[in-house]
Formats: C-alpha cells, structure tokens, sequence
C-alpha cells in the first residue's frame, strides 16, 4: 500500500498526465495494425495495496503484483512448474545446510545502479530490523543474529545488522543460519528477499512514491489509490524482458466493476472474476477465461486452547466432521468449479516432485454421513451440541460456503442445529479475535503460500508456535519430522519426511482441509499468451498485446 | 444577523465534538486494527507492538482521542496504514466527491424543480400522474439497481459511456453517476415542489398579484416559487450532506475514488485515522450546509428576519 506526493494537487496533476499519455498511447496503438506489438500498453485491474509498497512489508497480492513486475531477486519461480530457477544469483552453495555463500550475476537496477552483493545485504538487515516495521520481518527469522535485530518480546533490538549476514566482494556474499535449512535457497525467490538500491536508503519518502528495482518493468508514474503506470525497462538484464510496452494497472473498488469495464472494452485484464459472474464467464469470454490452480488451500483450523476441542477423542469428532462436508458438492453448486476438493493438506502446484500428494488424506476427506456420525458419537459427542463456525463476511463470499458447509453437517448429522455460521463484520476484527485466543469453534483458515515448497504449507501453520499456527496446535511428533526435514539435504528424502509431517496431521485432524483454490482471469481480444503463476498472479512480462 | 451566526456557530462546537467521539469510538469498539494487516497470518507480536505504538494505539481510548483532536486542530489529520497521509487522501478525495454532488445538486435542481413546478401548475392533468408515477418508481427502486442497469445499458450495450469513471473524473465523465446519485432526491424535490407550489397557488399574495395584472411568468418566478421553494431548499440543503457522505454506492459502482471509497476502504481496514477524518469533515459540511440553508430562508422570505 504506499508516498511522496505531498502536494496537495500534485496526485490529481498526475492523474491528468496519465490520461494524456494514456490516450496518446492508444491512438498509436490502433494505428500499428496486424501482428504483435511489443511497445503496445495493456491495463490491468488492481487493488489498493495495504501496506507501503517495500518488499519486506508486502504479504498481500496487490502490491506482490508491482513487486512482480519491478523486481527480480536471487531466484524465481516457474509460472508452470511453481520450480525455483536462479535469476540475479550465478551460485548458491552449501556443504552443511546451514551455511552459504551466494554469489549474484552482473546486474543493474533500472535508474543505472548496480545490483552487489551490499544490494542485498543492506536490503535483508532493513527488513529483520524491529524499528522499520516490516511485516514480514519473520522471513528472516532463519539468518543468525534474527534474535538480535528483532526481539521477540518487542524489548529494544541490540543490533542494527544480521549477524550472520557477509560481503565478501562486489559480487559474493555468506549467510549463515541460527539452524539447519536444506530448502533455504529454495525459499530465495520471494519478493521480500529482493535487493535494494542505494536510493531506498538515501530518500525513503522519495523511494516510495515511486519505487525503483532491478525487475522488467520500470515505474513511470505513481498516483496513489488510483493508478500505476509501469513500462517496459529496455536495458533489463534478464531474460525474461517484458513482451509488451507496459502495464497500466487501474484501482477498482469494486471487481464487477472491473469486469463490466472489460465486458466494454475499457480494460485489458481482470485477474479476479467476481463470484456473481462466474455463470456467465464462459459465454462471456470463452476462452479467454483462465481458471488455474493456485496454491491456495482453505481449511477449517480448531482452537486447540479450548479445552472441550482439545480433550482426548476430539480428534474423532474432527474427523468425523471433514467427513460430514460435500466438498464435491460444494465445489460445484456454490464456487462453479473455481475450486477443487482437497484430498491433501497442501497444494496441486507443488506438483508430486514437490510434495504434492492427492488422497493423501485418505477416508478422513470423503464424505459419509454414516461414518462421520458414528465418529462424531464415539468421540463424546460435539461439544455443547453444537459448532459454530467463525469467519470474516466481509470480502470472498465466505458467507455462502459456510453455509452450505453448515447444511451439509446437519444433513449428514440429522441435526438441524447441529452448526451454525458465526459472522465478524470485518477481516480485521476476526484476525484480532483469532489472535485473542477467542474462537469457541472451528473457524475459516486460508492460507496462500508464500513459496511453493512443502515446508511452507506445513510449518508456518502446524509446528508449535509457528507465526500462522492460529489454533495452537502442538504435537511433538509433528515437530520432531519437520526439523528432520528440514536438516535433510536430500530434496526427495526431505520431502518425504514432510509427507510423514503431514499424515500425522491428518490423523489428529489439526485442520480440516477443504478445497484448493484456482487462480481466475479473463482478458479482452487484444492479449495473447495470457497465463496466471502458482500466485494466482498474471505473468505480466509474457503477455503479447495486439 | 450577525448575533445568530455566531450563535448557531458556537452550537456547532457541541454537535462536532459529540460526532467525532461517537464515531472515535464506534472505530474502536471493532476491534483491533493490527491484526488486519498481516493477511491470514497473525503480525510477530514485536512489529505488532511496534506498530501499535507508532499509531499511538496503545493507550487508553480517551487519550488516544484527546491526542487525535489535538492534532486535528492543528491540521493534522494522522497517516493512513498504507503510509498516505489523511490530508492527502482527502486532497485527492474531496474534489472528486465535490465534483460529484455538485453535479447531483444541479440535476434536482434543474430537473426536480422544473418538474414540480409544471406538475404543480397542472395538478390532476395527464401530465401530473405522469411525473408523479415515475417519481413513485425511482424512489421505489434503490440506488445500486439504478446504477447498475444505467452502467450496463449505456456502458456495455450502447456504448455512449465509459462504464467506470476513469482518476481525474471530470465532469463529462460524471454525469450519469450524478443522475444515479441524484435519482431519489431528485424525485423528492419534484414532490416537494409540486405539493408546495399548488398550496400556495391558491394563497392571498398569488391573487393579489394576478388581480394587480402582472404578467404569469412574474407571477410565478418572483411570488409563487420565491415562497414555495423554502421547504426545497430546506431539503436540497440536507441532502448535500447526505450525498457526500451517501455516495458509497454509487462511487462503488462507477469506481469513482471518492469520499465514499476512502470511507469504505477505512472501515474495512480498520483505519481510525482515515474513517474519523473524513467523517469529521462531512460533519462540518453538514453544519455548514445546514447554517446556510437558514439563513437563505430570510432571502427568500422576507417576512423572516435573524435578530
């Protein structure tokens, strides 16, 4: 989310500024004719991003959608395989998983700088440290002197820099970690790792109004809240250079809107079909409707602090209840398909190389009314009669699949009122319940993958007191697997480990997953090689315009 | 005159200082903010902390409200979460929300007025139930279904207009979202004006004048409307309030980056800063409308005087 435009009318003269250019680019457009044009413009929707658009403070998709574009860091992942390649880094190496030397390729970033080895170290020791408020600070938390730079307990931090963090030359750097990691390198391709330019540090306000990274697309203009103007960088490094002139990404409030736009011919790109349209959107567009999974996966996490879900034998009551939901149903009538039913507790993009495993969870997934209300009775019964299942109804039409949740448990149970929804108006206020340690039952769990490993749809949210483990749940026997794991060097056996992680997951029945969700979008006649990443995001540099 | 303006400026202090604790604490009772601002991951608790002090939330509310109006005095609005400050927001805002009542505004004033005073004139013709059965639609029809069916029939269908507004929203682009925005005020002030305008059609002065031999539009311009628009200005003068505040919807669905979607955005994230800021704003166009609006009513009547 993001300023330097104090001005009072300096946002609304650049909005003008845009229009213009934005019509001169038109008229050159139409004027060019047949065939691919490589300087044509494209417009896109977008949201209001959250937060200031640094990459350490960036965890949502709006503004990871700009980082996508402007930056490029030491890995990234394949918009097919979800498969971390090397970018900006030559070499990444390790004898003991535990500490590495990385060495970067010549690289520049769009106003001239050079991209070294102090690009990235400066850019990592600003993100761990407590006084610049990054929110996802925690990435770092595996480089050694973590606990330094940023106090758990929020006490004053004793150092400015990560202790474990060296530049060697120009072009070489070493990491050391407070821990073994064999996945670490793997982990490199997230945009909070990205390096920074001098002027990040020298002008910050200045910086962020219109930010300047190392990535195919360079900003033009920046009119905050409204629209982002970003064109092809033509001395970009890379490989992968931007295949059109540039993207204009326009702020909607409202994602019909956006779709109404398209439907007119005023917008080149929606990458989320509201769910009122998903009818019509194959009649619409046909098929220039992309419905891609993403690694997204949605489950109902417990609140394991409660002592009636955390008793001996609730585990069968959980399971009992996964086996209570239609997810195939669901699917189908309520999210058209934009949804698949989750037989595992990670994610289809991962693929089976990387972890993915479909039917892991066996029976435990698969709806039986029989068999969920024989569990249910053997496990003592729901406590107090009655679920009710908590979730934000403020955004992503929650409320109409917790419904039909709802139904398919009382109509597997027999039991009008054997769940119930439980609405909080906003997502803040149901994140600061959950934090509170208020939820009496189960409630909404989304999770988005920050990188496609399995670590990361395992860790974060089952290991003891792991940053998104909501429900508190804790199990040794977990615990000890992932850091097996994690020391393993070899990627197979790692993996393997980690499926083991996660079948005793399914055996307490820590979450219940319910489906994985695809990515959506639709484009208007003028785009070609239209396609979104394992982020749900569009892969903006291949799009072909004309 | 003079007396009553400071009067009624002094009763403003009252009104402005219960609005905007109201609303403070209305933000406040949702919840805490900071715990949005991580996706569906709880913040580590330090940064979380940290920011909690920089927002100043982690004091008691009654501070936390002393310290914000303190600021607000000296014209300091707060910062926004996405590091904007609210006097930049509003700096982008307000115009484009200005713009749009303005364009509200004029649409029933022209239209509505008009209107009324021709189904005034000609009460129980054709042309009276005419008006008064679409009035009778349009208020019964909420906004967002007006706005819908104009954004997908002029926008997609026939192409006359762009279906969303585009950052510098100027007036041409404005004006169907004005004719939404406008629709059931609009209908109102036509049932306002006509009702008024047949009352006082039949009253003393309007006979006199006709009996003295002044011409019909004399009549009707300076003795008949000059009377019967005091209940429309009264409304008109309201509603400028509430179309500000009230454009929510219409902002939504032409993607105007308004006042309403500020608000909007501000209430789904939380954002005290920006939701008491703006909404403290609209509570001083309110008042000051209102002000106006009284002391327009000895303009047109000269029978009422401000001691």
């Amino acid at each position: 989310m993001r300023g330097a435009t104090h001005a009072k009318w300096a946002a609304c003269a650049v909005a003008v500024a845009l229009a213009a250019t934005a019509c001169g680019g038109d008229d050159s457009d139409s004027g060019s004719g047949t065939g691919s044009d490589s300087g044509a413009v494209l417009s896109s929707s977008w949201g209001d991003p959250q937060n200031p658009l640094e990459p350490a403070n960036t965890n949502e998709v709006q503004g990871g959608k700009v980082l996508d574009m402007i930056f490029r860091s030491l890995k990234k992942y394949d918009p097919e395989t979800g498969e971390a390649e090397d970018m900006l880094a030559e070499s990444i190496e390790t004898t003991d998983s535990q500490n590495f030397t990385i060495t970067i390729k010549d690289w520049t970033f769009s106003n001239g700088e050079k991209v070294t080895a102090k690009s990235f170290v400066d850019a990592w020791n600003y993100g761990a440290s407590l006084k610049n408020n990054q929110k996802n600070a925690y990435f770092f938390g595996y480089i050694e002197g973590y606990d330094k730079t940023h106090p758990e307990d929020g006490s004053k931090q004793s150092a400015d820099t990560l202790s474990g963090l060296k530049v060697v030359d120009d072009k070489t750097f070493t990491v050391k970690l407070s821990q073994k990691f064999s996945t670490f390198p793997e982990t490199l391709g997230y945009p909070a790792f990205a390096p920074l330019p001098q002027a990040f540090f020298d002008d910050h306000d200045a910086w962020l109004s219109k930010p300047v990274g190392n990535g195919p697309y360079a900003i033009d203009s920046y009119a905050k809240g409204s629209q982002m103007s970003l064109r092809a960088w033509d001395a970009y490094p890379g490989e992968d250079k931007a295949q059109n002139g540039g993207v204009d990404l326009k702020v909607y409030t409202d994602n019909n809107t956006a779709y109404t736009d398209l439907m007119a011919g005023n917008l080149d790109l929606v990458d989320d079909v509201p769910a009122s349209q998903l009818q019509n959107v194959q009649a619409d567009l046909g098929d220039r409707y992309l419905n891609t999974p993403a690694g997204i996966i949605q489950t109902l996490a417990f609140p394991f602090y409660d002592d009636d879900w955390n008793k001996a034998g609730m585990e069968k009551v959980r399971t009992g209840l996964s086996r209570a939901i239609d997810r195939e149903q669901i699917t189908e009538t309520i999210f058209q398909k934009t949804r698949t039913p989750a037989t595992d507790w990670t994610s289809p993009v991962l693929g089976e190389d990387g972890g993915f495993k479909e039917g892991l969870c066996g029976d435990a997934c698969e709806y039986d009314a029989d068999a969920a209300k024989r569990l249910i009775e053997e496990g003592g019964g729901l406590p107090g009669g009655q679920v009710k299942i908590t979730y934000n109804a403020d955004t992503g039409s929650h409320k109409e699949w917790v419904d039909a949740v709802c139904n398919s448990i009382n109509n597997a149970l027999d039991n009008e009122r054997a769940c119930v929804g439980n609405p909080v108006g906003t997502f803040a206020d149901f994140r600061s319940q959950i934090t509170d340690h208020k939820m009496s039952g189960p409630f909404r769990a989304g999770w988005q993958m920050d990188y496609p490993l399995i670590q990361n749809f395992l860790q974060p949210l089952y290991y003891t007191n792991a940053s998104s483990n909501d429900g508190k749940w804790s199990n040794k026997e977990f615990d000890d697997l992932v850091d097996q794991a994690n020391a393993e060097s070899d990627t197979a056996k790692a993996i393997g480990l980690f499926q083991d992680a996660e079948e005793v997951v399914r055996d307490n029945m820590a979450a219940i997953p319910l489906w994985y969700q695809n990515g959506s979008a639709g484009y208007s006649e003028r785009l070609s090689d239209v396609r979104l990443n394992p982020f749900s995001v569009p892969v903006y540099n291949e799009i072909k315009v004309g | 005159m003079g007396r009553y303006v400071v009067r009624r400026l002094l009763q403003m202090i009252p009104v402005f200082i219960g609005a905007t604790l109201l609303i403070f604490l209305m933000v406040n009772v949702m919840g805490d903010p900071i715990a949005g601002l991580c996706g569906d991951r709880q913040c580590d608790p330090a940064t979380a902390a940290q920011l909690e002090k920089e927002f100043g939330l982690d004091k008691p509310v009654w501070q936390q409200y002393l310290t914000y109006m303190g600021n607000v005095f000296t014209g300091d609005f707060g910062t926004a979460f996405n590091g904007q400050e609210v006097t930049e927001l509003m700096s982008t805002a307000f115009p484009v929300t200005i713009r749009l009542t303005i364009v509200a505004i004029l649409f029933e004033i022209v239209i509505g007025i008009t209107l009324g005073v021709v189904t005034g004139l000609r009460r129980g013709r054709p042309v009276d139930t005419g008006v008064l059965l679409v009035t009778l639609v349009v208020i019964s029809v909420p906004t967002f279904v007006t706005g819908l069916l104009l954004q997908l029939l002029l926008g997609v269908e026939w192409g006359w207009i762009k279906p969303s507004v585009s950052t510098d929203a100027t007036f041409d682009e404005l004006i169907v979202p004005g004719l939404v925005l406008a629709s059931v005020s609009l209908a109102y002030v036509t049932r306002l004006t006509r009702t008024s305008i047949a009352e006082n059609k039949r009253s003393d002065y309007v006979r006199t004048a006709v009996a003295k031999g002044l011409p019909q539009r004399r009549v009707i311009t300076r003795h008949l409307l000059r009377n019967s628009l005091i209940p429309v200005v009264t409304f008109i003068g309201t509603d400028i309030g509430a179309l500000m505040g009230g454009a929510i919807v219409t902002e939504r669905i032409f993607n105007i980056h308004g006042v309403g979607y500020q608000l909007y955005q501000g209430i789904l994230r939380q954002n005290t800063q920006t939701v008491v800021g703006f909404v403290t704003v609209l509570v001083l166009v309110f008042l000051v409308a209102n002000l106006l609006v009284d002391l327009l009513y000895a303009v047109l009547d000269p029978r009422i005087r401000y001691a």
